[in-house]
């Protein structure tokens, strides 16, 4: 089986659903002969042509609010917004328009409308282009939140999310579009469960896009160390699986999330939370998060690293979770 | 514009195959007339204008190589539109204050800011470094149009401290680009500028792309014509034209000091180089577009201005060249001397006096520094 990127994937899943669905196209800035930003839709307009494959004039509320309208009108819009960090210009449209019309029109109308954007810092981007939000849009209700971490989700989640009759928002985490794996036929997934990438019995961490590969390289090496952790991926933000989170925690006892947003007031926070309200008497010890510095994310190389989550920082928070000192 | 240009604002109807602006100095180097528009430069000056041309094309290209060599993380380059910029910078009076976008690295130096700061920036050593009060020239801006609303709102700030009116009045800068112009951010900033009558220039650098999409992908009607339906007068310059540009921003800026209000000039140039240093711009436009814009160079046509007119001889020229590499190199070696900032920096300038949370947060964080000290690696 040859490896895909997730890069690859997201363009396959974009083929795929464009091949089965007349409805389906895609718009955004920079997408058509350009392949977008990341090149994910490379190749893509000599497919299906200009009127699948939209360039649009540069304005994020315009595609975003226009999405919505073409939803409405029966199509089933991509809408690719460059980045999470300007998603912010259309705000208005995804949380006050798009996530609420089905409530204000008495269930009349739903917006199948998909969003994708990336999201994450890491790259040396500065502060104001390395946002990590999606934490942020799963405070919406009407809102579904997906966070692909692996190739099989890039690759599956797409579709899914375009039959789904709620605004999908799709974060395709930055640092990984390079990343492949292995794709076994390219089924479609679901888009409402968590998933266990790696059974444990010691401590449960929790992760989802970017920080999924953080937790799971802090786990490899807790092992090298005797200790057992199983890695929880969220995949889903909104709604969350609280079931597979519970389940998990319940038998490890001990919790520690991670997460590239910033801890206050955050999906870390809500997470926390959940585990406290539901789990309490099952702990061991109390839930953790590894979150990124509160300060706009730093440009230069080694300070963003400092204030991002890192494997070391996730060790460190199990190994006090389980009491270990370090000697 | 200063000149009651407004029945030129909202004229044509569609797009001239040929755009029409106002040109003095054609790309062969002939100086023309215009009826609105004219300079009147020293030949010291006009050899001056020249120098800076030069100058500022060499820093960039020296960026752009730093860049390539892994010693910037990004640079957004200035080629192609030397004129435009030097020209409107050039054209500002020392109290006019500009807000830029990342680009502007061409008015920066008019500004006589170091031009090592930009540099800094895009190392990742320091913010920018200049204070734009000193030198009215305000942070570079990467959110596409941001810069406009403030630009607007300090614009009116200095009407309010009755800082416009009169020859030696105060007015605004606004630069920002042809895909900037179809966001509502810059929209709604020329109905602001309007309204209020602000002592603003809107300068929008029509480099005909925005990344990769080509300016029919922004508007259907040239865009200094959408001046007309804010209600202030737009015009179009020949943006490879540095006399050109310096008249018109000049004029503009004039009027606008004067309590005339807003206005937009649209100079019309060409991004010769990539978007930025992330960017392959073979994979979006054709060798032929890069030929024809080529031959309407923004430093070619000043050399052969001044050298018809004999304002300047090859000595001349060699000695702009030897100073543009001398400052490319002397840039080159203060760049790769800047020391890093200290990590624990990343906490500095989130609130001006800390907070709990953070003062917690940089505790922590300097005693795991702290503890690497004295191990060996
Ligand atoms: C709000 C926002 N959306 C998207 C981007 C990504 N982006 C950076 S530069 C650019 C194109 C800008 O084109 P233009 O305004 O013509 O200026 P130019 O770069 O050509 O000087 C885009 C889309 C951004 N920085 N900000």
């Amino acid at each position: 089986m040859a490896d895909t990127t997730y890069r690859e994937a997201i363009r396959e899943a974009i083929r795929e659903a464009m091949r089965r669905d007349e409805r389906v196209f895609l718009m955004g800035e920079d997408v058509g002969p350009y392949g977008g930003a990341f090149g994910v839709s490379l190749g893509l307009l000599e497919e299906f042509g200009p009127e699948r494959i939209r360039d649009t004039p540069l304005s994020e509320s315009a595609f975003v609010g226009a999405g919505i309208g073409a939803a409405l009108g029966g199509m089933r819009p991509i809408v690719e917004v460059m980045t999470v960090n300007f998603s912010l210009l259309a705000l208005d449209q995804i949380i006050n328009n798009a996530a609420t019309l089905l409530h204000m029109s008495g269930g009349q109308f739903a917006v199948p409308l998909v969003i994708r954007m990336t999201t994450g810092a890491g790259r040396q981007l500065a502060a104001q282009h390395s946002h990590s939000l999606e934490g942020w849009y799963a405070h919406i209700p009407g809102l579904r939140i997906l966070a692909p971490a692996t190739v099989a989700d890039a690759r599956g989640m797409l579709w899914p999310a375009l039959r789904c009759p709620d605004p999908v928002l799709i974060f395709e985490y930055g640092g990984l579009y390079n990343a492949s794996g292995e794709l076994d036929g390219g089924a479609a997934v679901d888009i409402d469960t968590a998933a266990v990438r790696r059974p444990g019995s010691d401590v449960t961490i929790i992760g989802y896009g970017g920080t999924l590969s953080t937790s799971l390289t802090a786990a490899d090496r807790l092992a090298d160390d005797g200790i057992d952790a199983e890695v929880v991926d969220l995949r889903t933000l909104r709604p969350l699986d609280d079931a597979t989170l519970l389940d998990s925690v319940r038998r490890t006892h001990r919790a520690v999330i991670v997460d590239e947003g910033w801890r206050s007031g955050s999906l870390s926070a809500e997470i926390s939370a959940r585990i406290t309200e539901q789990a309490f008497y099952d702990l061991d010890a109390p839930v953790a998060r590894v979150c990124s510095a509160e300060v706009p994310i730093p440009y230069a190389r080694h300070m963003e690293q400092a204030a991002l989550p890192q494997p070391a920082g996730v060790v460190a928070a199990v190994r006090a979770a389980l009491g270990r000192s370090d000697g | 514009m200063a000149k009651g240009d407004r029945t030129k604002a909202g004229g044509g109807g569609t797009a001239p195959p040929e755009p029409e602006f106002v040109q003095l100095l054609t790309p062969d180097g002939e100086r023309v007339a215009h009826p609105d528009y004219t300079v009147d430069f020293t030949d010291e000056e006009y050899r001056g204008l020249y120098r800076d041309l030069v100058i500022v094309r060499k820093l960039d290209a020296e960026a752009t190589a730093l860049q390539r060599q892994g010693e910037l993380g990004i640079w957004a380059s200035l080629l192609g539109q030397e004129a435009a910029q030097v020209g409107s910078g050039r054209a500002l009076r020392e109290q006019d204050m500009a807000f830029p976008t990342y680009r502007e690295h061409g008015v920066l130096y008019c500004r006589g800011i170091d031009p090592i700061m930009p540099l800094g920036l895009f190392r990742g050593v320091n913010q920018g470094g200049w204070d734009p009060n000193a030198f009215k020239f305000n942070m570079y801006t990467i959110v596409i149009g941001a810069q406009t609303l403030h630009a607007t709102g300090y614009a009116m700030g200095i009407t309010k401290d009755g800082r416009v009116g009169g020859g030696d009045g105060e007015a605004v800068i606004a630069y920002f680009g042809d895909g900037a112009s179809s966001q509502g951010d810059v929209n709604e900033a020329f109905v602001w500028a309007s309204v209020f009558n602000a002592p603003i220039v809107f300068f929008c650098q029509n480099n005909q792309y925005a990344i990769s999409e080509p300016i029919e992908r922004q508007t259907r009607v040239p865009l200094y014509q959408r001046a007309a339906g804010f209600g202030f007068p737009g015009l179009r310059v020949d943006g490879n034209d540095v006399l050109a540009s310096y008249a018109v921003t000049r004029a503009a800026l004039d009027a606008a000091r004067q309590g005339q209000g807003p206005s937009l000039i649209e100079a019309y140039t060409y991004r010769m180089g990539a978007h930025t240093t992330s960017d392959d711009p073979t994979r979006y436009r054709i060798a032929s577009e890069l030929d024809a814009w080529q031959a309407k160079d923004p430093i070619k046509r000043v050399r052969a201005f001044l050298d018809k007119q004999q304002l300047a001889d090859e000595a001349f020229f060699a000695e702009v060249d030897a100073q543009a590499q001398r400052e490319a190199t002397h840039l080159r070696e203060r760049v790769l001397s800047m020391p890093n900032p200290h990590p624990e920096q990343l906490f500095d300038n989130v609130y001006p006096h800390g907070s709990p949370l953070l003062d917690a947060e940089r505790a922590e964080f300097a005693d795991y520094l702290a503890s690497f000290e004295g191990s060996a690696n």
